[in-house]
């Protein structure tokens, strides 16, 4: 338990997703403009995370490991290379899945998210989380634990991206800088914050 | 070679840059740009998937259905870089281990998603995949641009070669530190889109709020 709880801070604060791997980062600069927004993402990609990150490590363990088709009498084969195109078709499937449930059972979430959804496949912040996972060999308690949490963690960074984003409309940037320039540079200085986490020993 | 390849090879390289300009790909810019030869890896590889996708999409486009066209050119550009990732394992050990994910993620990188979506899926095969080097060579270009700062500032050396000989090494320079973690890209970039504009004042967004001056009243 206590181990799951350190790797839980570690993806959400030592090592965010966005702001130290700069996962999902064309999302993170297009649809931080506005605060409710970037919640309604940060929350989506939350949920897909939390989904994705476990099912690919699933994938990971009974289909795709040296050794890992011994229940089906392959004991010899191993599909590793196969790995990427597994994880992108699981969650293209998961997320087109969720949006199907969502739109059947909870009308007014999937109105909330609207396009996000689909946009999310695309997303390098879910495929990164279960390449993260098949890196550093996570079981599958640990998958779960990393995939909410580090989709929590891409949630607060894009809710305060675009807080401060929302306030820098009002100052006076120098012509050039304008727009993507700033947002670069408030995300570098976001970045330079983060840092601060990393000192902290669990 | 006819003008208008020309126009679609040089093109993305400044006057409609993927990073600077349409915001695309940026995810793995940033990641692995500490070192030049990483970067030039990285770029390689991105400029071989951008071509390909684009040039193997382009000639399936009429054959393709278009509520499925995503997930068709999701396994297209999934399986070259399998391709590309098998490759950099087996001749560029070191460096795919530390490219690590991120060969993965050229799959999300929406250069090469958004190359196939807006160029390939209506034009002929052979403009594609003009299209698609373009694209990968102004992608390129800024992470060498990147690259060369975050290793010459930070480590005092390009390409491994040292050239700014660092104190701990019996030389002058201090080197920066700061250059070789992940904000320092943020902050070259940011300094780059600034120098691209001032230059080519055609690429300036418009403020979205405009503070009143004195002359105003």
């Amino acid at each position: 338990m206590e181990n799951l709880i350190s790797l839980a801070v570690k993806a959400i604060f030592v090592e965010n997703l966005a702001l130290s791997f700069f996962l999902g980062m064309c999302t993170f600069i297009a649809v931080s403009k506005k605060i409710t927004t970037a919640i309604g993402l940060g929350i989506s990609v939350m949920i897909v995370q939390a989904i994705t990150v476990p099912a690919n490590n699933l994938i990971l363990t009974y289909l795709l490991k040296p050794g890992a088709l011994g229940w089906a009498g392959f004991s010899e084969v191993d599909l590793t290379f196969l790995g990427l195109i597994s994880y992108i078709g699981v969650i293209a499937a998961l997320v087109q899945i969720l949006e199907m449930v969502l739109d059947k059972y909870f009308p007014p979430l999937y109105n909330a998210l609207g396009i996000f959804l689909p946009l999310i496949t695309v997303n390098c912040a879910i495929l990164g989380g279960s390449l993260f996972m098949v890196e550093r060999d996570y079981n599958f308690s640990e998958s779960l634990t990393y995939g909410i949490s580090s989709g929590f963690g891409w949630a607060l960074a894009i809710t305060a991206m675009a807080g401060v984003r929302e306030k820098l409309k009002y100052s006076d940037i120098p012509e050039g800088l304008q727009g993507l320039g700033i947002t670069f540079i408030t995300a570098g200085l976001m970045s330079m914050a983060f840092m601060s986490f990393s000192g902290v020993k669990l | 070679m006819s003008q208008t390849r020309k126009k679609l090879l040089v093109d993305p390289l400044v006057d409609n840059n993927p990073i600077a300009l349409q915001v695309l790909g940026i995810c793995s810019a940033l990641a692995v740009t500490s070192s030049l030869k990483v970067s030039l890896v990285m770029a390689l590889a991105v400029i071989a998937v951008t071509a390909f996708s684009s040039l193997f999409i382009s000639i399936l486009r009429n054959h393709i259905p278009n509520s499925i066209r995503i997930i068709v050119q999701m396994t297209i550009i999934a399986s070259l870089v399998i391709v590309v990732d098998q490759i950099l394992k087996a001749y560029a050990y070191e460096i795919s281990k530390t490219l690590s994910v991120f060969v993965g993620l050229i799959i999300t990188n929406c250069i090469v998603m958004g190359r196939a979506e807006a160029f390939a899926m209506n034009n002929s095969p052979v403009d594609s995949f003009f299209d698609g080097v373009g694209n990968g060579l102004g992608y390129g270009l800024l992470l060498m641009c990147v690259g060369f700062f975050r290793e010459l500032f930070g480590a005092g050396s390009l390409f491994g070669v040292v050239i700014l000989q660092p104190l701990s090494e019996g030389g002058w320079y201090i080197p920066n530190g700061l250059l070789l973690l992940p904000p320092s890209a943020f902050f070259i970039i940011g300094f780059l889109i600034w120098g691209l504009r001032s230059w080519k004042k055609s690429q300036v967004e418009s403020p979205e709020y405009k503070i009143q001056t004195v002359e105003d009243h």
